[in-house]
């Protein structure tokens, strides 16, 4: 999934702190996972925005609205006639679902609720962690279902590096937290396959324009088109 | 038969010990940091490797301090970190020092910018170390670009090196991952700072056993210890860095006075018994901020003088 993290309040109060009405729209795909932007938590940052303001001694109308999902412009229909009533909108969405809001919905101002962070998955509760970077061009089959595009923090093709200890990054130092090596659980899993082969020559070239260096990405698929 | 034009390989290849040893350029742009440097130690190493924005940190850029101490008649290794620059700004570089005569290189990966004193700035890591060393190759003996753009001319002729960390885990892969690196091209090795001697002569026996160091001339990796605190630091702050306690302890048992001469001494003793280890085919001391060390480190461990080749 994508994962999303809140953005901190006092962020989101300053942005809309010179209006009056204004709508905060969860999503319910991802970011409902990931618990930055589900129904629940926009129950929360609403009630939390709302007492703010209260206290404050402000006029400022809060409304909630939680849709299925923002990267699909069918799903905003539900919100689509009262869109107008509203100073902005909150979108709670990963970063593709709060542009496709704002694309939707001509100049109205949409203020991101969550700072979008990674592809990944649920360690345990509340704790994620990165998997994927979308580099367009997947190698897992070579290197153990591991990604060392995702989990070496130098992206290295032929790790380890030079830094990895007891099975850690050498950021770990400096990060306060235990990195795993990606290197070192690649060199580790294959091994389990027995498929250490794969670790003996150095690797193909990386053609990056598959990735975002490509410039920005679009898919066309004919086999699915109308 | 040598490859290039590099000293350094021609020392090598005679047979005789090389020694090499680093300069870090300034964190400004005073012209005579990195010369002053070098004059410290031109006498009694065979080529100089200038540091790449260490540890992240940005200096002086490693290329313009190699055209330096190219031009006051040394040898310079010009270290390049591919954290910094993609593939474009890699091959344009090795044409730059091509054109300066520089004719050794050291391919690494680099530190982390976390570590450095940009720790928000972006990484680029388009290739790593052993592409780089695949690269540089490729430039040299096809007189190709990685683009596929043909030189007819004026190929870079480069001395081919890079760097292995026998002390990083897991270890059993210390030795494969050099063999990657000489299947990739590299000439030369010059290894982290060893001051775990039974852990350095395991991996050379696992180099031997790939028979690695016959395609492969390995330059023991030495940092004399300036005092406790540098050794602690070392052991506990420098990541991928194997300083076994005895030798925490040997600089505790003397007075604070002694203590730099006692890393020193510790240091000669390594370089002894290092050269009964096979494959060992050289020594790079790298004194960091320590560089008028580097005469008498050479001096007593008999390096001196240094072979001269045409």
């Amino acid at each position: 999934m994508i994962v999303a993290k809140p953005k901190p309040i006092g962020e989101i109060i300053d942005m809309i702190k010179d209006l009056n009405k204004v709508l905060v729209a969860g999503c319910n795909g991802c970011v409902a996972v990931c618990e930055a932007g589900g129904l629940k938590e926009v129950e929360v940052l609403a009630s939390a925005l709302r007492m703010h303001f209260m206290q404050e001694g402000k006029r400022m109308e809060i409304d909630e609205v939680s849709l299925t999902r923002q990267c699909d412009k069918e799903y905003f229909q539900p919100i689509d006639d009262q869109i107008d009533k509203y100073d902005a909108v909150v979108s709670l969405a990963c970063g593709a679902g709060i542009q496709y809001m704002a694309e939707n919905f001509g100049e109205k101002v949409i203020f991101p609720g969550v700072d979008t962070c990674f592809i990944g998955v649920t360690l345990e509760q509340g704790v994620w962690s990165e998997r994927c970077q979308a580099c367009g061009q997947c190698v897992l089959a070579t290197t153990g279902g591991i990604c060392p595009i995702a989990r070496c923090s130098k992206r290295m093709l032929n790790g380890p590096c030079g830094g990895s200890e007891d099975g850690k990054c050498e950021i770990s130092i400096v990060l306060g937290r235990d990195v795993p090596c990606g290197w070192h659980l690649i060199y580790e899993r294959l091994k389990k396959m027995g498929q250490l082969d794969r670790f003996a020559h150095p690797s193909e070239d990386k053609d990056w324009i598959a990735s975002r260096d490509g410039g920005p990405r679009e898919i066309t698929r004919e086999d699915v088109r109308p | 038969m040598t490859t290039t034009p590099s000293k350094l390989e021609k020392i090598i290849k005679s047979g005789q010990y090389a020694v090499t040893s680093e300069c870090g350029p300034p964190r400004n742009g005073n012209p005579e940091g990195i010369a002053k440097k070098a004059e410290l130690i031109k006498d009694h190493v065979d080529a100089i490797n200038v540091t790449d924005n260490q540890t992240a940190v940005v200096r002086q850029c490693s290329l313009a301090s190699c055209i330096r101490l190219k031009l006051m008649g040394l040898e310079p290794v010009l270290q390049m970190v591919t954290r910094d620059r993609n593939r474009i700004a890699l091959q344009s570089d090795i044409l730059g020092a091509t054109a300066f005569g520089i004719s050794n290189v050291l391919c690494l990966t680099g530190d982390h910018q976390r570590f450095g004193d940009h720790p928000s700035a972006v990484n680029v890591f388009d290739y790593d170390s052993t592409k780089l060393i695949q690269t540089v190759k490729m430039m040299r003996d096809d007189g190709r670009l990685q683009g596929g753009f043909e030189m007819h001319e004026h190929r870079p002729n480069m001395f081919i090196g890079a760097a292995e960390n026998p002390f990083a885990d897991p270890f059993e892969i210390r030795a494969l991952r050099l063999a990657k690196k000489v299947e990739a091209g590299a000439q030369f090795i010059q290894t982290q700072c060893i001051y775990n001697m039974d852990k350095f002569k395991a991996w050379m026996k696992e180099v031997r056993a790939l028979g690695l160091h016959e395609k492969v001339a390995i330059l023991a990796g030495l940092t004399p210890m300036k005092n406790v605190g540098m050794a602690k630091y070392m052991k506990n702050r420098v990541p991928g860095m194997d300083v076994p306690d005895s030798v925490v302890k040997r600089l505790q048992g003397v007075p604070k006075d002694k203590q730099a001469s006692e890393g020193i001494k510790m240091l000669i003793e390594q370089i002894e018994e290092l050269k009964q280890e096979e494959g060992v085919r050289g020594f790079h001391i790298m004194a960091i901020e320590w560089e008028e060390k580097v005469p008498e480190i050479v001096e007593a461990a008999g390096l001196y003088p240094r072979p001269s080749v045409n």
